[in-house]
């Protein structure tokens, strides 16, 4: 069996694609993450920030959501770089100091999805009813107490469908870090389709394993929706 | 800032330019023909037309482009002696051939999503008065069901086509030299990379933003509200000035 050696045999392709996949899911997720971060960031500035806050947000947004992902890779990639080698120089290093290629994909997934995650927080914000925040207020909560015990546990339930399609986003965008060379399932594919010449058999496979993960995980949010609803189910 | 260098940066980049409104527009004028028939055999109500479409969009909207650039580009090269034979090899060997393909039937799958949501908004009354009128289902379509849908769909179908004009930096994987290659191949050289992203960057706003505004206006002009020229109401008791 041709296929069985070449995917499970001792030597076989099938461990390190699954690997791979983790790596993907690992960087997706850790994207996700930073992405949240920064997201929420933005949409802090924009419906709490000044006059100045709220400019710098939308111009950060508009730059983000018109730019192609790849090209805010390439800037995170040469470009920090560039920075740590101008500080490992002015720290006496003389040389290129190259950022890691997992970080530098974490960085830019968080970059490209936090614009679209501002928009989903900035959604669920608008969602709460003022008194609750007046109320709030007025039983003397400040203002990180109120977000924990009165935002967050509700806005969590109106931003989850938001959150469910920017990590599609995201899993589909972490394809694009393999031209930064980070071994991921892309990656991993097309480094055996090199060495085996079959091209076509390596990319149906991971063809098929990026369909399990966004399907597995698209069930997963589905049921976290469910979930989060269940307060408010009758019966 | 080294103006001279920003300057010569973006004459470069705008070279790659006409090779990002091509892909742009051959893909999406290809992917859209694609989504209506897609979205049109989705709601058919033939498992034999509905199933394949269902599939289709599941593998499309479940994986990423760039594997199925790869996977078009690359993968078919697998099977060139047959593709030789059928005559087309000479289609599977041009990058710019293959992008087009993988972005059309990518946006395809996507943008058929967005058809049929516009689809589903058309009022069932409306359905029944063309059938009640006497038009036979492909006039309908024509006259009353495609018209309202496709006015629905518009300012989501505004989104997938930003998004679109960004995909084709894609196609700079498979050796096409458009802005973004371009731009990649500069930063390399160079280590510029915040000058070279910042010239890109103008390029791909200046484009998206006309992008949306013609969306806006083409949405404005399809808008059933839109004031339009009246006839001009009869003159009887006008006393004073004629105005």
């Amino acid at each position: 069996m041709h296929l069985f050696d070449l995917f499970l045999g001792p030597d076989g392709w099938g461990v390190p694609l699954l690997a791979a996949a983790l790596m993907t899911v690992a960087l997706s997720i850790s994207g996700l993450a930073v992405g949240a971060l920064l997201g929420a960031l933005l949409a802090y500035a924009r419906i709490a920030g000044g006059l100045l806050a709220r400019t710098a947000a939308d111009a950060v947004t508009t730059v983000l959501r018109g730019v192609p992902d790849l090209l805010v890779i390439y800037l995170f990639y040469f470009g920090g770089s560039q920075i740590l080698s101008w500080i490992g120089n002015a720290a006496g290093y003389d040389g290129f100091i190259g950022l890691p290629v997992f970080l530098t994909g974490v960085l830019a997934l968080g970059v490209v999805s936090a614009a679209y995650q501002a928009e989903v927080f900035r959604g669920a914000f608008t969602v709460i009813p003022r008194g609750q925040i007046e109320s709030a207020r007025a039983a003397g909560m400040g203002s990180l107490l109120m977000f924990r015990r009165v935002l967050a546990p509700q806005m969590i339930r109106h931003a989850l469908p938001g959150l469910g399609n920017v990590w599609q986003l995201i899993l589909k965008d972490s394809a694009l870090i393999s031209v930064i060379g980070l071994v991921e399932l892309l990656r991993a594919a097309q480094v055996g389709a090199g060495s085996t010449r079959e091209p076509f058999l390596f990319y149906s496979a991971a063809l098929l394993l990026y369909l399990a993960i966004t399907s597995l995980s698209g069930q997963a949010f589905r049921w976290a929706e469910i979930r989060s609803l269940r307060p408010f189910r009758r019966g | 800032m080294d103006l001279s260098f920003m300057q010569a940066t973006l004459l470069t980049l705008l070279g790659g330019l006409p090779l990002t409104l091509h892909l742009t527009a051959s893909s999406i004028l290809l992917g859209g023909a694609g989504a209506l028939v897609l979205a049109l055999m989705r709601t058919s109500g033939i498992v034999l037309l509905s199933a394949p479409a269902r599939a289709y969009v599941f593998v499309f909207r479940g994986t990423p482009l760039l594997i199925q650039l790869f996977m078009i580009y690359y993968g078919l090269g697998q099977f060139r002696p047959a593709l030789q034979d059928l005559g087309l090899w000479s289609f599977f060997r041009d990058p710019y051939f293959c992008a087009v393909l993988a972005m059309a039937m990518n946006t395809a799958a996507y943008s058929s999503e967005i058809i049929r949501g516009g689809l589903a908004s058309v009022p069932p009354g409306a359905l029944e008065a063309a059938s009640a009128c006497g038009m036979r289902p492909l006039m309908r379509l024509r006259r009353i069901v495609l018209p309202l849908a496709i006015r629905q769909a518009l300012p989501a179908y505004g989104n997938e086509l930003v998004l679109m004009a960004k995909a084709t930096s894609l196609a700079s994987t498979i050796t096409l030299m458009e802005v973004t290659g371009l731009a990649g191949k500069m930063i390399a050289q160079t280590y510029r990379a915040v000058e070279i992203f910042a010239c890109a960057g103008l390029i791909y706003l200046a484009l998206t933003l006309i992008l949306t505004r013609a969306v806006l206006l083409l949405e404005w002009w399809l808008s059933p509200r839109r004031p339009r020229r009246q006839p001009a109401p009869p003159t009887i008791c006008t006393t004073g000035e004629p105005a």
